[in-house]
């Protein structure tokens, strides 16, 4: 009998460990989102929530992939390398749906981001005094701006 | 089958291992994009940038990047003391509009384009109380909105100061490495829209990528090296009075 009872209350204990264990692991199913730990300690599944954010920016492959003639004056001049978004801006609604319009870009504000002389500007880069250069006339009265270099491309190419 | 008890022994180990690649499937989250293929990072081309913010406007369009907040952010230095210890620094509204024309012409200027290094062992991933921010299986610094408490302790881990509180959500927000651009096979938004070049995206597990030939070949630095972070926003031709 007293065998009996002195294991009894290890029994009780054992019994009482358990089932807080039990709580504890069900508390922590139903807290623990089911994809923390897949691949350390974080949530899976917040990589694919991020990779959802919406698109703002189409990328130069969907412009020219319509926009072919574009590309072939813009292939050969100066601005070869600049992406369309560069001075369009983000264009991914005009490229899900052409008919939303794209808007049109300002020279008088986008030219002089890039080439208003300024001493901070790396030498090599090409800079012009706007004042001075073209005295209020629109740069692209005289420049095109797919293929800036005078006399590169056609009058009346930019579109 | 008969499997004598040592035989168990040896196999169950063996199951457990197995079983977890049963349980984990496969690590996707666009239809062709394995993010075990790659560990990405950026080059900056420091002799390219011409301060025209195109990068800070995109980011801003990009990421719905609230006023006064940037993930990424363009500084221009002037440096005109011979030990290089005193640079002017400004960035006015992060340079997204450009940067005041320069007439004089004393000392040397040069822009430094930021964002976050996307450390391969990140300081501010580490004191993340909660597991809300985390290094992505290809190597990207993310934060999981969802998660995060907005205790700030990134904020403050981070040596490049380049996370902050949203100031609606009130979570840790930060660049992203446009990863819904890069996981679709996209560049960034700042290098998209990058005229001169000077910021390009880059896959480290990508043996074609042009970036091995130009570490190779130029003197290319990261920022606060000594902090050992292992960041992978690689400065073509940094200074050495940027901090």
């Amino acid at each position: 009998m007293n065998g009996f009872r002195d294991y009894a209350h290890l029994l009780r204990f054992a019994a009482l460990f358990v089932i807080a264990f039990l709580i504890f692991w069900a508390i922590r199913g139903f807290v623990v989102p089911p994809s923390f730990g897949k691949y350390g300690h974080y949530r899976a599944a917040a990589l694919s929530e991020i990779a959802a954010h919406p698109l703002h920016h189409a990328g130069h492959a969907a412009c020219e992939s319509c926009h072919t003639d574009i590309q072939s004056t813009k292939a050969s001049g100066k601005h070869a390398s600049v992406n369309c978004e560069a001075c369009h801006g983000p264009q991914a609604q005009h490229a899900a749906d052409p008919s939303i319009d794209p808007g049109k870009p300002d020279t008088a504000v986008l030219c002089a981001r890039c080439h208003a002389v300024s001493a901070a500007r790396p030498r090599s880069f090409p800079q012009v005094n706007i004042a001075d250069h073209s005295s209020g006339v629109p740069c692209q009265t005289c420049h095109q701006p797919h293929s800036p270099e005078i006399g590169a491309t056609p009058a009346g190419g930019a579109k | 089958m008969n499997l004598s008890r040592r035989q168990i022994l040896v196999l169950l180990p063996a199951a457990a291992v197995a079983w977890k690649y049963v349980l984990a499937d496969s690590p996707q989250s666009a239809p062709n994009y394995n993010m075990s293929d790659h560990w990405w990072g950026m080059l900056i081309d420091i002799p390219k940038c011409i301060g025209c913010g195109n990068c800070v406007r995109a980011c801003k369009a990009e990421n719905d990047v609230p006023d006064g907040f940037f993930r990424t952010w363009v500084e221009r230095y002037h440096v005109t003391d011979g030990n290089m210890t005193n640079p002017e620094v400004i960035s006015p509204d992060g340079g997204k509009e450009g940067f005041p024309a320069v007439t004089e012409d004393a000392g040397k200027y040069f822009y430094v384009p930021k964002l976050c290094n996307h450390c391969a062992d990140s300081p501010c991933t580490q004191v993340c109380p909660v597991g809300a921010t985390f290094v992505s299986p290809d190597g990207v610094v993310l934060v999981d909105p969802k998660y995060c408490l907005g205790c700030a302790y990134c904020v403050q881990a981070c040596p490049y100061g380049c996370r902050y509180i949203h100031p609606e959500k009130k979570v840790a927000d930060k660049c992203t490495l446009c990863y819904h651009r890069i996981t679709k096979g996209l560049t960034t938004a700042c290098c998209e829209s990058c005229p001169t070049g000077a910021r390009q995206l880059v896959d480290l597990k990508n043996p074609k990528d042009p970036i091995h030939a130009f570490l190779k070949t130029h003197s290319v630095q990261v920022l606060k090296p000594q902090m050992a972070t292992g960041a992978k926003v690689y400065y073509n031709d940094l200074d050495g009075s940027v901090r």
